[in-house]
């Protein structure tokens, strides 16, 4: 699970969080802080290597969408976001919650928007892992009729 | 050859037309959305975010839905899509070691830490059909367990730890990408594999089938195979260290294959690969099949002539949307090559006829 402390920590639960989660937890904010655009919203493909064997020699698996932007606050700090998919806005608001977090709303923002995205992230991979884990097989040998 | 001729505009027209109405069907049936396909025509997204060569989901159910249900139609959406994409950059190699597991299956360790993880399989069921999923309103739930958390090795980890199969070797060079330059033959192993993982399912089982049933056969084991999610990292110049973009679902499959050791390699297990988009284990497993018999020449094995070890015929061959390309342009107009021919053939039936007539007269 991503450190929530870290620049690449928040950076990578922004980049997989579902949108309408995002949206709705940035709209409880404040309001938004007032800043230009470095670099606008772009949609682009991000080539995906994989390793021959799982740790081998890489080769090209396939693209993915992912969607970039950068801005600068007017307090100065600069945000970036690569999101995965073709949401504009939620890479805005990525950006946006990168440059914050540079700020004194960083505490605030994390406990109000980061922790609960991480934890329904959480809570999604869980309830998958305890699904699969109902799957797994119990092995017992059958009784042998030799004797 | 190919000329120019106008006409056909109106008819172009009204065709287009009558297909988005065919597309839509019975407006006594409510309309198909988007993201129905993409939850619930899961693996047809799968496959078509596979062979399009693009992780995306919506966009792939989108296809989907737009192709009518028609995937390499789909396919060849998101192909066409893909291009008009710029690259933003390269992800680091994704590590399946770190999946987080739907299923993982190994056919040749029962015993497995990690253990053997059904997943939501089709197999075991008796492919009968239910009927019970023509009514509607059912919303089953799946049992839940406590998650160990434990982790699960890979199995082929285990045979390498005494020496007994082929090791991979790490390294980083850098793959060809055959979306960036036209597919050379003889094609490394990056190149067979990045062509076999986007290219048709159908093809691909296919080619795997016959390496089975004795043409290059090369003794197969499903030594792993794992479904889930792994983390995508990408290396972000303006930032100078990596981020998470995203997170995918793939499907692994390796092989462990019997090798009796050939001139210039001792007697020990080989593998092959298989690495797709989504839940797609058909494929992955047809992928690890043809990737292994691909390899002959690396490993010092016999050619015996086998069209899945003829590099050139397998990947030449494996990529749906320029066969179906060049397989359809037939039907596009072609009036001017043919009157040609008609020519020709008129020309040569005139000078036989008349040598026979020759023949008879003398």
């Amino acid at each position: 699970m991503e450190n929530l402390t870290t620049r690449k920590g928040w950076m990578s639960l922004l980049a997989k969080a579902p949108a309408p989660a995002l949206t709705a937890l940035w709209e409880t904010q404040k309001a938004p802080p007032g800043f230009e655009w470095l670099r606008p919203p772009e949609t682009g493909g991000v080539m995906i290597r994989g390793r021959m064997g799982g740790t081998g020699a890489p080769f090209n698996v396939g693209e993915m969408t992912v969607t970039r932007c950068a801005l600068r606050l007017e307090s100065g700090e600069v945000g970036h976001a690569y999101v995965q998919g073709r949401d504009k806005a939620k890479a805005r608001i990525a950006a946006l919650i990168d440059a914050l977090m540079q700020t004194a709303r960083a505490d605030a923002l994390r406990e109000a928007v980061l922790e609960p995205l991480a934890e329904s992230h959480r809570a999604a991979r869980s309830a998958r892992a305890e699904r699969a884990a109902a799957t797994r097989v119990d092995f017992f040998t059958m009784v042998r009729g030799e004797d | 050859m190919y000329v120019a001729v106008k006409g056909g505009e109106r008819a172009i027209d009204n065709a287009h037309a009558w297909l988005a109405e065919e597309r839509r069907g019975s407006p006594d049936i409510a309309e198909l959305t988007v993201p129905q396909i993409r939850e619930q025509l899961a693996l047809a997204v799968n496959r078509v975010m596979a062979e399009g060569s693009l992780f995306d989901p919506d966009l792939a159910a989108l296809a989907i839905k737009q192709a009518r249900g028609d995937l390499i139609e789909a396919i060849f959406l998101i192909r066409a899509y893909r291009t008009t994409l710029p690259r933003l950059g390269v992800s680091t190699p994704v590590d399946t070691g770190e999946m987080a597991c739907d299923r993982r299956i190994s056919a040749t360790f029962k015993d497995v830490p990690g253990g053997q993880v059904l997943g939501p399989t089709f197999d075991y069921t008796h492919r009968l059909l239910d009927f019970k999923l023509a009514a509607e309103g059912e919303t089953p739930t799946a049992p839940q367990a406590p998650a160990q958390g434990e982790p699960t090795p890979r199995v082929t980890d285990y045979l390498n730890r005494d020496g007994l199969i082929q090791p991979e070797p790490a390294s980083d060079t850098t793959p060809p990408d055959l979306t960036r330059e036209p597919m050379e033959f003889p094609a490394n192993r990056a190149l067979r594999l990045q062509s076999l993982t986007r290219g048709d399912e159908g093809f691909v089982l296919g080619m795997a089938y016959s390496t089975q049933r004795g043409y290059a056969r090369n003794h197969p084991f499903v030594g792993e195979l794992r479904i889930g999610t792994v983390p995508v990292e990408m290396d972000v110049p303006e930032l100078g260290f990596a981020v998470g973009i995203g997170e995918i679902t793939l499907t692994e499959c390796e092989s462990v294959n019997q090798f009796t050791g050939s001139k210039t390699e001792p007697p020990q297990f080989t593998r092959g690969y298989g690495l797709v988009f989504g839940q797609s284990e058909r494929k992955a497993i047809s992928m690890a099949l043809v990737d292994r018999a691909l390899r002959w020449k690396e490993l010092g094995e016999d050619n015996v002539g086998a069209p899945a070890q003829d590099a050139e015929f397998v990947l030449s061959h494996a990529d749906n949307i320029q066969a179906s390309g060049f397989l359809e342009h037939i039907k596009l107009p072609h009036y001017v090559d043919f009157q040609s021919e008609l020519e020709l053939i008129r020309r040569i039936r005139a000078e036989a006829q008349a040598a026979q007539a020759q023949e008879a007269a003398e």
